[in-house]
């Protein structure tokens, strides 16, 4: 693998930029660290959500039932083991269920694979309710002393590791065996790929990084219960804030979840009793305005400028 | 140039300007309020949390406001919805504490919304009299957030006194011991049905049957019809809102014939006495109050009137009784919120519900438990350290 000179510019900025955003909580310990925490949390979300659904354009609606496992395994496990190794059990969990649904609905296309994901978050629900339920189980605690600040470095820790993964990815033979299906999975197959392996091994990424924030942001939930670990909003908002930036690019959902959650929080501050409503409208707007998202945008600006260069 | 617009322009710019001045010169109090106003619990919280806060802020600003140092200051009230979701109650949270300047943020609704605005009412100091978060771990919380009170009982206190008010009615002889319970396989139902079991059974009952259904199960006919199989004296079943209608409209179909039968969250509903009517005559529920009081009947006679619609028989007028205390506490020390926190550990307050204060862990120990709707109207018949219970009635059909 050799780097060009772009390569190592291009490592070099993302370094300085993450460096400036950790330094984020020293600034501000309140209202913009909040949304900090927002932020990192959705562009680690939809960042991971893109490297699947952007190159093989199947459109998972489970990041909450990840999201949940990775709650739930903070949940239960803060008495008993260290922070650092419950992210990194919730990530092997994570892993492994993607694997397993993987294997059982990859094979199919389209919108099976969409409803299948859809009601992952309700099975995964219903199964550790019926657990608790079977063992007569308090609710759960998760009292720690982590604050904020330090749910937004570890947040932005995993984001970091999102962006090199994804980078290293779109590098890899994967990367451009996934690209390959994501045009045409007959031509893939016929090309000597085998495409259910290819979309396993990279399926395992998003349910891996969903589950590892889900246990990272379960000690600023403190309580923990079922309705709240999985709500199935959270699968949406993620399509959405990566779609609003597009999925194509690696850096695309970035540009959505940055506008997006200001957007929210702009509306839920103005507009207290239509909130929903209003989240509804700007939906329906972005899909109409803008359907390839800022990418698409960028995009077509930049072809435009180029045409007119050329006459 | 046409002048008029211009005209109107000057004249309500200066009309704005002079409404600034005086609102500079008299300061207000800002409080902040968040809680669900769309998502699964926005039924729960349109019936006991918003109209009580609406009908406290409405009685104050018409008495002229709080006492403060003196100078009586008007309530500002900044709303947000928090949509049911714990990350919007955090930003919301945070929001009033830093952008919105609030002076004091009501508790928001639901256990885990509570706790989840825990850590940052304890970080910016301010008192959170939590209603609707009903847990057994009141000392640990109240040790880790020393700012956080509790009001509305613990778990087991709601699942021992139905157990207690049982055995007194088969202890005079009014029905056997053989009991039928069931409870919503989420959070709270699990909590309630785990504190129970080994209660009924120290107090002799015989638990005939016992099953669970997920929440938002829509056909329960499963679960009465089972109950009726086992021929119980009494049925008791640990539900949420939509089960407890769902539960008592198949107990009225299949004609449960028991002695005792008891939903829990969503009984004490002016809805429920509604829509079962006469049916509704007998039948237990988690919490209760004293209806009979003429504090109750004033207080729910103004919300009726402000807001259009009645209290519940449980947690709204509890509601009420915390915007009370902090409206009390804010009264006696002033808007320094560390001496208001002080202050709550260790007064007495006068409340529609009676006198409340908080003991080392920052509970209220007086509360209702059970109650029972008794000629259209939800009585309490069990509470903790609470005046004017009345004598249960038995279960006498549906009709």
């Amino acid at each position: 693998m050799s780097l060009t000179k772009t390569d190592i510019r291009n490592l070099i900025l993302a370094a300085a930029a993450l460096a400036i955003c950790a330094l984020l909580p020293l600034g501000d310990n309140g209202y913009w660290l909040g949304l900090g925490v927002t932020i990192a949390m959705f562009t680690t979300l939809a960042t991971s959500w893109a490297l699947f659904s952007g190159p093989t354009h199947y459109i998972s609606l489970a990041t909450a039932a990840f999201f949940g496992v990775g709650t739930y395994v903070t949940g239960l496990g803060i008495d008993a083991l260290p922070f650092w190794s419950l992210v990194a059990i919730a990530g092997l969990i994570g892993a492994v269920l993607a694997a397993l649904v993987g294997l059982a609905t990859l094979r199919l296309s389209g919108v099976y694979f969409v409803i299948f994901t859809l009601g992952l978050a309700e099975l995964v629900r219903q199964s550790i309710t019926w657990v608790q339920n079977n063992t007569g189980q308090k609710g759960l605690y998760v009292l720690t002393d982590l604050d904020e600040a330090g749910i937004y470095w570890w947040l932005l820790g995993l984001a970091a590791a999102v962006f090199l993964t994804g980078w290293l990815i779109g590098r890899s033979r994967l990367g451009f065996a996934l690209r390959v299906i994501g045009d045409d999975e007959t031509v893939a197959a016929h090309s000597g790929i085998n495409t259910a392996r290819a979309k396993v091994l990279l399926f395992m990424l998003p349910g891996a990084v969903a589950a590892m924030t889900g246990a990272i942001l379960a000690p600023r939930y403190v309580y923990i219960e079922p309705s709240l670990a999985f709500a199935p909003i959270l699968s949406f908002q993620v399509v959405i804030m990566a779609l609003l930036g597009g999925a194509s690019r690696l850096w695309g959902p970035l540009v959505g979840v940055i506008p997006f959650t200001f957007l929210l929080e702009a509306v839920s501050s103005n507009f207290p009793n239509q909130t929903t409503l209003v989240i509804g409208i700007a939906f329906l707007v972005i899909v109409y305005l803008l359907p390839g998202g800022f990418v698409g945008l960028l995009g077509k600006i930049l072809h435009r400028l180029n045409a007119r260069e050329g006459a | 140039m046409n002048r008029r617009p211009f005209l109107k322009l000057v004249s309500a710019l200066t009309i704005a300007t002079a409404l600034a001045a005086t609102a500079a010169s008299a300061e207000t109090i800002r409080i902040g309020a968040v809680a669900p106003k769309t998502g699964p619990l926005a039924g729960g919280a349109t019936v006991t949390q918003w109209p009580s806060i609406q009908l406290w802020v409405n009685q104050v600003n018409a008495a002229g406001g709080l006492t403060v140092d003196g100078e009586k200051m008007m309530i500002e009230l900044i709303e947000y919805d928090d949509q049911t979701n714990p990350g919007e109650t955090i930003k919301a949270v945070q929001r009033l504490a830093t952008q919105d300047d609030a002076n004091f943020i009501i508790a928001p609704y639901g256990t885990g919304l509570n706790l989840a605005a825990a850590p940052l009412f304890d970080r910016y100091g301010y008192p959170q009299i939590a209603v609707s978060a009903i847990t057994d771990q009141q000392a640990d919380l109240a040790a880790k957030f020393s700012n956080m009170f509790f009001t509305l009982g613990t778990t087991t206190a709601l699942a021992a006194d139905v157990v207690k008010v049982l055995s007194g009615m088969r202890d005079a002889g009014q029905m056997g011991n053989k009991v039928a319970m069931v409870n919503v396989a989420d959070a709270f139902g699990i909590e309630l049905a785990t504190a129970a079991k080994p209660l009924f059974e120290e107090a002799g009952f015989d638990i005939v049957y016992e099953t669970s259904y997920p929440l938002g199960t829509q056909d329960l006919s499963p679960v009465i019809k089972g109950a009726a199989a086992a021929a119980p004296d009494a049925f008791v079943a640990w539900s949420y809102p939509p089960d407890t209608f769902g539960l008592t409209e198949q107990a009225m179909i299949e004609n449960l014939d028991v002695k005792a039968f008891y939903t829990a969250v969503a009984t004490p509903f002016p809805s429920y006495g509604t829509r079962f009517g006469a049916a509704a005559e007998g039948i237990l529920g988690a919490g209760g109050v004293n209806p009979a009081s003429p504090a109750f009947m004033e207080y729910a006679a103004a919300h009726e009137a402000v807001t259009g619609a009645k209290p519940d028989y449980w947690a709204s007028a509890t509601t009420y009784a915390s915007l009370e205390i902090l409206g009390q506490a804010i009264e006696a020390v002033g808007l320094d919120r560390a001496a208001v926190s002080a202050h709550l550990k260790e007064s007495t307050f006068e409340t529609i519900l009676g006198p409340i204060s908080f003991d080392e862990n920052n509970s209220n120990a007086a509360f209702w438990t059970v109650g029972q709707w008794q000629g259209g109207v939800f009585k309490g018949v069990a509470s903790r350290g609470r005046d004017g219970t009345v004598p249960v009635i038995l279960k006498d059909g549906w009709e």
